[in-house]
């Protein structure tokens, strides 16, 4: 990780109103909960991270880990239009770029929203509205944050199609979502994302609508474009394939919390949670034998309204019937440090889960 | 866009030719191969053989089918005459039919009943359409508070009350009982003031029921949409909330509204009949009311086709509205 200020074992702890970070995001226990009929249910339960300009974070997860929730709390969409008596509680601290987003004030946020930091969304054609052209929504996102008149506007929207790589630009830009192919549509959500130079991007499943032809591409593309802009980027995704090549560092969240994180290597080569062994067992690859069944997760995520006292992963680790020295069950393991910027939350000691990779895993991936 | 317009243009010339068809064949052809004497329907039971044989002789019910298809048709486009030997009845275009029951065309009651109902119609649309919207899109907005609960149990009301309960109400209160206005129909050319206080409580009436039914549909639209991806895309480029609302979410809720609208315009211009008969208006509705009691055929038949051009009209215009907010459908 990139906080080297920071020391290992605060991480995960709630932090105390604290002075403005040095990083440039830093997200400080962060707990999204939603009240409904069946119970509070906690999407994200005491999330942290750092992000610096420039660098890429990966977010790992299955559905309903609490990926999109975190992607969507820092934008500060779950309190922006929401209507009804229900309403997301949302704790904890989301600095950037020195301000604290959470206690801002939402008028503040929603000018921070398109400008400061942007969003590209998993299914375009869904998240781009059918009865605007790309033209004008485009031009729309520019000029909430711009003084320009409409014909600059315009200009802007067809140079930012023309980057992101949209054949004919100036005659695409009045076409309408539904006159797109899928990987063209994901480009124009990247235009639109980032024609206001934001310096934090998140991308949300930016590939998983998408042909696999066309993910490469628009991975390609989201890596260039970070190169030329510099921001710093969010990946989030259930595909590790797609932020083996991307990824900064890498943060692997279940149950709505964060299980490991450290540099996308140390986490690929020498991951430290059994639930990243079985993320990894459970990728397809070309290079393996045909004969080799993949190894899934066995069961399925835990009810965010009930989570598992203890460690969420438990009733489906295989490992939990491993002895372990000095641990209460119920008690939720915290992340400590197991390498240089690397942390995960096992019961496990090092030694053992160290054994158990090298010894039982590795060999089999 | 032209090209949609044009088709729609043909689509709808085609269907007004079916439907003059079909109309025709339910009044002309079922009867007959029922056996039923469909001249003496047009005259009145009570009418000697010899007007019935006469009838008979003009509407040439003797002729093959397609011969009368074609001379309807024609009397609708260049007039028609009625004749058997020297007794003949002219009827000018375009000739909708001739009752011979109340000796007269069918096309003058048409457009003297016509501006009523059109009248009624529009006024009471615009009613509904301002309030029903508005409190729907209030309602999506501010869902599960008093306002809400308040709205959507007014909406329940206005659905479920017929409007014979809530004009006769609306009669006695305002009409008779505080007597606030003179709830009698005077022609717009006579007087406008005269015209409004007749029209004010059909107009309020048939609104109420027909706002109701559009605050429960624009509230439902309105929180699909405000669920919708898009949506949340607004959000994320930094747009105010107002602007969510009125510029991304609103036009994506007309669509349904616009489809209704069509629908019940094109029923309403048909003939109101219950609002009509309640407040007494000379429109269409009760036109047709009186000739089903009656038993004049023509002059149902003359409705029936009118209020088909008008559900036709209706739709027509409500599909390129439909193609102005969507520009998918403009491909379709």
């Amino acid at each position: 990780m990139t906080e080297s200020t920071k020391s290992g074992a605060a991480v995960g702890e709630p932090a105390a109103a604290s002075p403005a970070p040095s990083a440039f995001l830093e997200v400080r226990d962060l707990k999204v909960h939603f009240p409904t009929d069946d119970g509070l249910v906690k999407s994200v339960d005491g999330l942290s991270f750092t992000l610096e300009k420039g660098k890429t974070l990966g977010i790992v997860g299955e559905s309903g880990s609490g990926k999109s929730v975190t992607s969507l709390g820092i934008m500060g969409l779950h309190t922006a239009g929401q209507y009804g008596k229900r309403k997301a509680q949302i704790s904890g601290e989301i600095w950037l770029n020195g301000t604290e987003l959470l206690s801002a004030d939402p008028d503040h946020v929603r000018k921070l929203r398109g400008r400061e930091m942007s969003m590209i969304f998993q299914d375009p054609l869904s998240a781009l509205h059918p009865y605007y052209t790309i033209g004008q929504q485009i031009v729309e996102a520019y000029r909430i944050h711009h003084d320009v008149d409409k014909k600059t506007a315009r200009r802007r929207a067809v140079e930012m199609l023309d980057r992101v790589g949209i054949p004919q630009p100036d005659k695409r830009v009045d076409n309408y979502p539904h006159e797109f192919s899928g990987g063209m549509r994901q480009r124009a959500m990247i235009a639109m994302s980032l024609v206001n130079n934001p310096e934090l991007l998140i991308a949300d499943e930016p590939t998983t609508a998408l042909d696999v032809t066309v993910q490469a591409q628009i991975l390609d593309l989201i890596r260039d474009l970070q190169k030329e802009f510099g921001s710093a980027v969010i990946i989030i995704t259930h595909d590790l394939g797609v932020v083996a090549e991307l990824a900064d560092d890498l943060l692997v969240m279940y149950g709505g919390r964060c299980v490991e994180r450290g540099p996308a290597e140390k986490v690929f080569y020498e991951p430290r949670h059994p639930y990243t062994w079985g993320l990894l067992g459970s990728m397809p690859r070309l290079d393996r034998d045909q004969q080799e069944r993949l190894i899934p997760v066995k069961g399925s995520p835990p009810s965010l309204i009930n989570i598992p006292s203890g460690c969420a992963f438990n009733p489906r680790c295989p490992y939990a019937d491993v002895p372990k020295d000095n641990v209460t069950r119920t008690v939720r393991p915290e992340l400590t440090e197991v390498g240089s910027k690397h942390w995960a939350a096992c019961h496990m000691s090092q030694e053992q889960r160290e054994r158990i990779w090298t010894e039982e895993i590795a060999p089999k991936l | 866009m032209l090209a949609y317009l044009l088709r729609r243009l043909f689509a709808a010339a085609v269907m007004l030719v079916v439907i003059v068809m079909v109309v025709f064949s339910i009044f002309f052809l079922i009867p007959k191969w029922a056996g039923v004497d469909i001249a003496t329907s047009f005259v009145g039971k009570q009418a000697d053989p010899a007007a019935v044989r006469a009838v008979a002789e003009k509407l040439g019910l003797d002729d093959p089918i397609y011969a009368q298809v074609w001379e309807f048709f024609k009397g609708i486009f260049v007039g028609r005459t009625y004749a058997a030997g020297g007794d003949v009845t002219n009827c000018a275009a375009p000739c909708f039919g001739y009752s011979f029951r109340s000796e007269q065309a069918i096309w003058p009651v048409l457009t003297d009943r016509f501006p009523v109902t059109l009248g009624l119609a529009l006024g009471a649309a615009v009613l509904w359409l301002l309030f029903g919207v508005a409190a729907g899109v209030l309602s999506a907005l501010k869902r599960g508070t008093l306002w809400d609960r308040g709205a959507m149990i007014v909406a329940l009301a206005g659905v479920s009350l017929p409007i014979y309960f809530t004009g006769m109400l609306s009669l006695a209160v305002f009409a008779f009982g505080l007597k606030w206005i003179n709830a009698e129909y005077v022609p717009l050319a006579d007087s406008f003031s005269g015209w409004l206080g007749g029209m004010i409580l059909p107009w309020i009436t048939l609104a109420f029921l027909y706002a109701a039914m559009y605050a429960r549909i624009t509230r439902a639209t309105m929180m699909e949409i405000l669920g919708e991806d898009y949506i949340r895309t607004a959000r994320a480029k930094g747009l105010t909330e107002q602007v969510v609302i009125r510029k991304h979410a609103m036009r994506s809720t007309m669509t349904p509204i616009l489809t209704m609208l069509g629908m019940d315009l094109g029923a309403l211009i048909g003939g109101a009949i219950l609002t009509e008969t309640t407040f007494s208006l000379p429109g269409l509705g009760q036109a047709v009311l009186n000739a089903i009691r009656n038993q004049d055929l023509p002059v149902i038949l003359g409705v029936t086709l009118i209020t088909s051009l008008a559900v036709l009209i209706a739709n027509l215009v409500v599909d390129v509205l439909y193609a102005v907010i969507d520009p998918r459908v403009r491909l379709a």
